[in-house]
């Protein structure tokens, strides 16, 4: 960790937690969705859905290669164009030529992570098109020109009154600070932009490789306005995010809803097989498919592949107590909570992101409710490993840790160690030194107190106890 | 096994374990070459340290029939992190082995010594912290509560928000102590929402995070380990 993105994190941080109402709006949001989802959870289908999931990702997985070439083949078959990039600059290039060759003034957007990921908005705006992102959410953080805070829900931060703010500014007149209003003003704005566009953009919640099907899960209907309005539709997905067959899709499509949101079923769920045909009264003209590798077939047969599981739901950010107190901005990567925490130093590497494996508290709240079963702490914990393995690392902690192995291994030093120091901590607290500790102690005595010592270790006791009946 | 912060600053928890024990009729040891489980520097990312550490621990306990641990989560550091840190080492199978028969101490009263009834009375209200690595990694969540159930005179009261993390963490505490402490305080608002004038837990980290910020910011809740509860009030 440099001390300057130390520095930086601890001042994110401090940013989220001296926001009051945020506070309270991450622990409300947390609260409700864990309220809709635990029910779910208990329901008896859901663990025997859950291994299926876990099943069919990691077959998916294994034999990556030839579904993403079945998948390719049947895309093309339908008359659907598909390119492959290795990182993110060769995919934000071939939307942005495409976007250029094509004059494309005016394009949409329905939600999508991974063109987050590649930074794809920023990319088209740099080339003169106007880029507008349709879901309700993505609208209201677009508009704050904020990232997503959440991977699910990107705008849970904002509140009405916020809401309201942004809207009015835009509209130039003042808003009601009612949801429907508000949303009246969305869907009035963004109709427009759905008839006049000249390309949409879509991710892929799941690519069908028997059949070249393109699956979007939404809520909104913005995801059927963005990929059957434009005359082209471009779809950015990630190269992990393939199901071998249509069937394989039913206990996804039943759980995600859940975990991500409680639902029991989304009110679009959407398969798009290839651009318009000939006898066909709507749809694009022309559909793109963008399969993004960036670095995730690095983490394939690794010790990390199964962060390939994920299916995005969000559930891990949901139940996260570091995400309730830090929210997502925090994390300053795209993808933010528990599977950011794995995810970003995974793809933009550790030292983009040193901070992230040590923000946790490894209580394994992420790894119990992921449905797609990802040891997500455990992760956690192994990135940890890799930091301190890696580098000069803290030379302190790993002495520290040295030191401690060695006098562990030898039970006699350890407890004359102890007889030496017990007496002493029990002195420093009897006279009130441990409460304002400096030092190594201050992180803990700045805002606990330290306890108070007994002066005598329970070995010590139980040696002098053992001649009578033990301690 | 009493565990390196047991030992070192909670020896009455270690006293009142044995106590506890011996009253059910358990026949005590504690191994002297005990120290510390490797925990620490396990999930700080410090494996060789981690490894050295519970070789040691390993030797310690090779003759023991069970293993009952003071903390949860060493418990649980016994039972899913040493698997881990001796897979492909000669230790594999001794570490193995002492993963089947280590105990948390309520899982060991509940489920081995199959405790039903306790002639122990202590009158007060009590909240229960259950601690993350007991909770998710050892499976115990039913034990502690049937255990202070059977105590005379407790009226239990639940937590809200029962399964979120304290806020202890290890190292997480000292390494990010500003949203550790963020995290113990809503675990301190909730504890005092419940009214209950004693805490109690199974893991002496958790505890200590809990009371040093209940005592910080001026409470008295008392904080105990359950078998400090169970000793003290135990009718001879």
């Amino acid at each position: 960790m440099s001390v300057a993105s130390r520095k930086a994190f601890d001042e994110r941080v401090e940013r989220a937690l001296g926001d009051e109402m945020l506070q309270e709006v991450i622990a409300e949001g947390q609260d409700y969705m864990q309220a809709l989802v635990e029910p779910a959870r208990a329901e008896a289908e859901w663990a025997a859905a859950v291994d299926q999931i876990a099943r069919i990702r990691a077959h998916t997985l294994a034999h990556l290669d030839r579904y993403v070439d079945q998948f390719a083949t049947n895309v093309e078959e339908r008359g659907g164009h598909v390119f492959f990039a290795a990182d993110a600059a060769e995919a934000r290039r071939y939307v942005s030529d495409l976007a250029q060759r094509q004059r494309a003034k005016l394009i949409v957007k329905s939600k999508s992570m991974v063109t987050e990921e590649i930074e794809l908005n920023s990319a088209l705006e740099a080339i003169g098109a106007k880029v507008v992102e349709t879901d309700l959410g993505e609208f209201i953080v677009q508009m704050a020109h904020e990232r997503p805070f959440h991977i699910v829900a990107p705008a849970i931060h904002k509140s009405l009154e916020q809401i309201r703010q942004l809207f009015s500014a835009a509209a130039g007149r003042q808003l009601e600070a009612d949801a429907r209003a508000l949303t009246d003003y969305a869907q009035g704005v963004l109709r427009e932009q759905f008839f006049a566009a000249d390309m949409g953009i879509s991710g892929c919640n799941f690519g069908v490789a028997a059949t070249g099907s393109v699956v979007l899960v939404t809520n909104e209907g913005n995801g059927r306005m963005t990929t059957t309005l434009p005359r082209t539709h471009v779809v950015v997905m990630g190269v992990e995010r393939l199901v071998p067959t249509i069937e394989d899709l039913e206990p996804i499509l039943r759980v995600l809803p859940r975990a991500g949101a409680g639902e029991r079923i989304t009110a679009y769920v959407t398969a798009i097989t290839g651009p318009r045909r000939d006898d066909e009264a709507d749809g694009p003209r022309e559909m793109h498919v963008v399969i993004v590798d960036n670095g995730r077939s690095r983490m394939l047969g690794g010790k990390y592949e199964k962060i390939l599981m994920c299916i995005r739901c969000g559930a891990c950010l949901d139940v996260c107590p570091v995400y309730r107190k830090i929210g997502g901005h925090a994390y300053d990567s795209v993808y933010p909570g528990p599977i950011g925490a794995v995810l970003s130093p995974l793809l933009d590497g550790l030292q983009c992101h040193p901070e992230l494996p040590f923000a946790s508290s490894l209580c394994g709240a992420c790894t119990e409710v992921c449905p797609a079963r990802i040891p997500l702490a455990e992760y956690i914990r192994e990135l940890r490993e890799d930091s301190v393995g890696n580098g000069p690392g803290p030379l302190a902690w790993r002495l520290g840790f040295q030191a401690f192995a060695a006098a562990a291994a030898r039970p006699r030093l350890w407890a004359a160690a102890e007889a030496v120091a017990l007496p002493f901590l029990r002195l420093m607290s009897a006279g009130g030194a441990l409460l304002n500790g400096r030092g190594p102690l201050a992180a803990w005595t700045r805002s606990r107190d330290f306890p108070r010592a007994e002066g005598t270790s329970f070995r010590a006791l139980w040696r002098r106890g053992q001649d009578r009946r033990g301690p | 096994m009493i565990t390196c912060l047991g030992d070192a600053l909670f020896a009455r928890v270690g006293v009142a374990t044995v106590q506890v024990l011996r009253n059910l009729g358990v026949a005590v040891d504690f191994p002297a070459a005990q120290t510390c489980c490797g925990q620490p520097a396990y999930n700080a990312g410090y494996r060789d340290a981690a490894r050295d550490t519970a070789r040691a621990f390993l030797r310690a306990f090779a003759g023991s029939e069970s293993v009952v641990s003071i903390s949860g989560s060493c418990a649980a550091m016994v039972r899913e992190g040493f698997p881990d840190l001796f897979a492909g080492c000669p230790e594999e199978a001794a570490a193995a082995e002492l993963a089947a028969r280590t105990y948390e101490f309520s899982e060991f009263l509940v489920d081995v010594l199959g405790v039903r009834e306790l002639p122990v009375s202590r009158h007060a209200r009590v909240a229960l912290h259950h601690s993350c690595h007991t909770r998710r990694l050892l499976g115990v969540v039913e034990q502690p509560v049937r255990l202070v159930q059977m105590v005379d005179g407790l009226e239990y009261i639940p937590l809200a928000n029962a399964e979120q993390c304290c806020g202890f963490g290890g190292t997480f505490a000292v390494k990010m102590p500003r949203i550790s402490t963020a995290m113990v305080d809503e675990k301190v608002d909730r504890i005092l929402e419940t009214g209950a004038d004693l805490l109690v837990g199974l893991d002496m980290s958790c505890l200590m995070n809990i009371e040093g910020r209940l005592r910080r910011r001026g409470h008295a809740v008392e904080v105990r380990h359950l078998a400090e509860v169970l000793a003290a009030g135990w009718r001879a």
